[in-house]
């Protein structure tokens, strides 16, 4: 495999972009003042710069994750007390979530790829997107600020009534995350509005890439969770303030209430994190196999189903709160109808790469990890639905290890995969593909090497969140350990050779890949308003590949 | 581009351009109707969230809320309810005037709206006032010797916080429908151009659909 010349600019590509170039830059050097691009209203530059914000989030998320892992190296204390260590923990979770897993794919490739997927020039409201990432900035400022004077050490959970009595900094992290909320809200709403009204015509719905109609999902369950989230972290500041009493027993509150209350927005937020990444596997995964998508529909309605049913499943959250085994019977098999719309998603997947031309490039090494962490993560997750099996193994390691291989396997993968993939689209620049492969491959070992000791530790009833553990959890500790540092170590690989590539990198040219995604219709970076002359025409289905051979995708239309 | 802004409008006065991302002024409409419906549909979750609340309470504790129910000022709710309907009733006349670039009328019925809000909220202070002078107040703070059953403070506590969130939201409809009002001062609406003022009226009513809502449910019930 010759690294990067196969993506590089093929002669007679992209001849508008260039010939124009005077009159059409692209939005990358359309203005270059810093007021130009803080006060942008163009979605690829509010793109960008969600990317530059959720990368630096991921960074302080995982650096508090290495302290975590570091910690438990030994069994006793290793090099921070118990309190720091449930702050770290607690950091580390509201970090990742809130801040990096939530915002990552929509924020950064929703707001750049969708309304190039639809032909539009902008999201319906540009001024709200803006807004949006000021919003989730000042919210992850105010829970800094939190963090750094005093921290937290509830868990991400906040659960009550312990978070409305602790003496840690609770409320302005509470109150961050409850402004992050509304950049969620604001995001999400502005994708629904996009996605009904700025469809260029030819786009039906069914002509929609499958990508569209993941963030349209993601959306939808956007708008209508996190309201309820909001509310509810509004009332635990409150009650952490004035001591109302809504969740503490002590005065005659309810702290099963807060579950579930906080669990209505908590779990389909889990589909807020991996339906995004569902949506970009559906376009690396067809693009690399040289395959239409097989079964467009079933994958598209499978992401509605997601959401909608995922509105249901919250209460596999309570087993064991006391919840009466009718409850029990009812929300374990609406969570394991999740399974079922996940399924399809697979199955189509493996269809489409089936008998496809597969070009084996990096984008490609994360769909197989991402398959692998969603089947693995989503057979244990069934397996939790189960309310006998969930109670020997709750709250265990081997819920720390299921969700990360579903939430956080799954959405790293199709980060990583979507940041390879549109990198050239983005940037105009190709990165080093034997590099992108290598990283890739200690990332995906990485990760098994962390999760898959966590897996064995929780089965055999080490219990999460514990700062000591038995003698003999050790081995499997140092193992997971040291997985995680391979992980660290294949993301400081991906770091150096893409912004290696963003300096150095060759030119790009308008589809690298052969794509017959509606966001290659366009040069590589894209002019600011998206697209230079006359809009392009939709007559032919976004994922439509007769044939193999890569001559028959133009380089550029 | 196809810059079919509603034919017809062309030299009408003070009609805004299509934004530049917008095939027409009909879609643009349409993006702005969506996003308010989308919107007031985040609003009704964030009270039914409370709602939620004051059912799981209301049926722990059945008595202390039938009894300190007994203790709102069902005067003062009834006249602000017939406030908040008639504050209703005026901003939809503001649409109706705005469809008929009636400027001058549609600055009259929200003057008359925000006005009656205001009503609202001098008559929701006068409530508060009696219930602090009476220390039927939420959690910890709640001191009033006539209703000692357990739970009671727990009315209190959903009392305030909704009816807390519910006059924020007025204060918020009052500054959007005067900023709707100073438009229509610089004569900005007539029938092709009047989107501000339905949603700015939307949200109006939402404000209005929760009162009707929470009236019953701490007063009535």
């Amino acid at each position: 495999m010759s690294p990067s010349s196969s993506i590089a600019a093929e002669p007679g590509a992209v001849p508008a972009p260039d010939e124009h170039h005077e009159h059409h830059p692209s939005y990358l050097v359309d203005g270059t003042t810093v007021k130009s691009w803080l006060l942008t209203l163009d979605h690829k530059r509010i793109g960008v710069m969600y990317l530059i914000w959720v990368l630096l989030f991921f960074l302080i998320g995982g650096i508090y994750a290495l302290i975590v892992r570091l910690e438990l190296l030994t069994p006793g204390p290793t090099i921070i007390d118990a309190m720091t260590y449930n702050r770290a923990f607690t950091m580390h979770g509201v970090v990742m979530i809130f801040l990096f897993m939530i915002p990552a794919i929509p924020g950064a490739f929703g707001n750049f790829m969708l309304p190039l997927m639809l032909g539009a020039k902008d999201v319906a409201f540009p001024k709200l997107n803006l807004a949006s990432l000021y919003l989730l900035l000042s919210g992850a400022v105010i829970a800094i600020w939190g963090m750094i004077n005093g921290g937290m050490d509830t868990g991400w959970t906040f659960y009550t009534p312990y978070s409305t009595h602790t003496t840690t900094t609770v409320a302005p992290i509470l109150f961050g995350a409850f402004i992050i909320g509304f950049s969620s809200i604001a995001t999400g709403l502005n994708f629904i509005v996009t996605t009904h009204t700025m469809r260029a015509p030819g786009i039906t719905w069914f002509k929609m890439p499958l990508f569209v109609w993941a963030m349209y999902a993601t959306a939808c369950i956007q708008v209508l969770a996190t309201p309820v989230l909001g509310l509810v972290l509004l009332l635990v500041v409150g009650e952490n303030i004035f001591h109302f009493g809504i969740f503490d027993p002590a005065r005659g509150g309810d702290p099963v209430l807060f579950q579930h209350l906080f669990w209505f927005y908590s779990h389909p937020a889990v589909y807020i994190m991996v339906l995004p990444s569902f949506g970009v596997m559906s376009e690396v995964v067809a693009t690399y196999s040289r395959k239409n998508i097989f079964g467009y529909r079933a994958v598209a309605f499978s992401s509605l189903g997601i959401a909608f049913v995922g509105f249901f499943a919250w209460g596999h959250h309570m087993f064991v709160s006391g919840q009466s085994t009718f409850n029990a019977g009812v929300f374990a098999v609406l969570t394991m109808l999740v399974g079922v719309f996940t399924a399809i998603k697979v199955f189509n997947w493996v269809g489409t790469v089936y008998k496809g031309a597969v070009d084996f490039k990096t984008p490609f090494a994360y769909f197989c990890g991402f398959l692998y962490f969603t089947v693995f993560g989503g057979m244990t997750g069934v397996a939790f639905a189960t309310a006998s099996l969930d109670v020997p193994w709750h709250d265990t390691y081997f819920v720390v290890a299921h969700f990360h291989f579903i939430m956080v396997g799954a959405t790293i993968m199709a980060f990583m995969a979507a940041l390879h993939y549109w990198f050239p689209k983005m940037f105009g620049k190709t990165y080093h593909e034997g590099w992108g492969l290598v990283s890739a491959a200690l990332i995906i070992l990485g990760f098994n090497a962390t999760f898959i000791p966590q897996f064995l530790l929780g089965n055999a009833g080490m219990p999460r969140r514990y700062y000591e553990y038995p003698e003999r959890f050790q081995t499997l500790n140092v193992a997971s350990t040291a997985g995680a540092s391979l992980l660290a170590f294949g993301f400081i690989i991906s770091a150096i050779y893409l912004v290696y590539a963003l300096v150095y990198g060759q030119r790009a040219s308008a589809n690298p890949w052969h794509s017959r995604g509606y966001e290659w219709l366009t040069a590589s970076p894209p002019p600011t308003h998206n697209f230079v002359g006359p809009q392009p025409t939709y007559t032919e289905e976004p994922h439509l590949y007769v044939g193999p051979e890569k001559s028959e995708v133009p380089d550029a239309v | 581009m196809q810059s079919s802004s509603a034919a017809g409008t062309a030299g009408a006065p003070h009609v805004p351009h299509v934004a530049a991302h917008f095939a027409s002024r009909e879609v643009q409409d349409h993006a702005a109707r969506l996003g308010m419906w989308l919107f007031l549909a985040t609003e009704i979750l964030l009270f039914a969230g409370l709602f939620v609340c004051y059912a799981n309470y209301r049926f722990l504790f059945p008595d202390a809320f039938a009894e300190a129910s007994r203790h709102l000022d069902l005067t003062m709710g009834t006249i602000n309810t017939l406030v908040l309907i008639t504050s209703s009733f005026t901003a939809a006349m503001a649409v109706h005037y705005a469809k008929e670039g009636e400027n001058k009328k549609v600055v009259w019925m929200f003057v008359l709206t925000i006005l009656m809000a205001l009503g609202f909220l001098v008559i929701k202070y006068f409530e508060y006032a009696h219930k602090f002078h009476e220390h039927q107040l939420p959690g910890p703070y709640y001191a009033y010797p006539g209703i000692q059953l357990p739970g009671v403070s727990m009315y209190f506590t959903i009392y305030f916080l909704s009816t807390g969130l519910h006059a924020f939201h007025v204060i918020v409809g009052m500054i959007v429908l005067g900023w709707v009002t100073l438009k229509a001062m610089r004569n900005e609406f007539n029938y092709s151009n009047y989107t501000a003022v339905e949603l700015g009226s939307m949200y109006w009513h939402l404000v209005d659909l929760v009162w009707i809502f929470l009236f019953p449910m701490l007063y009535l019930i």
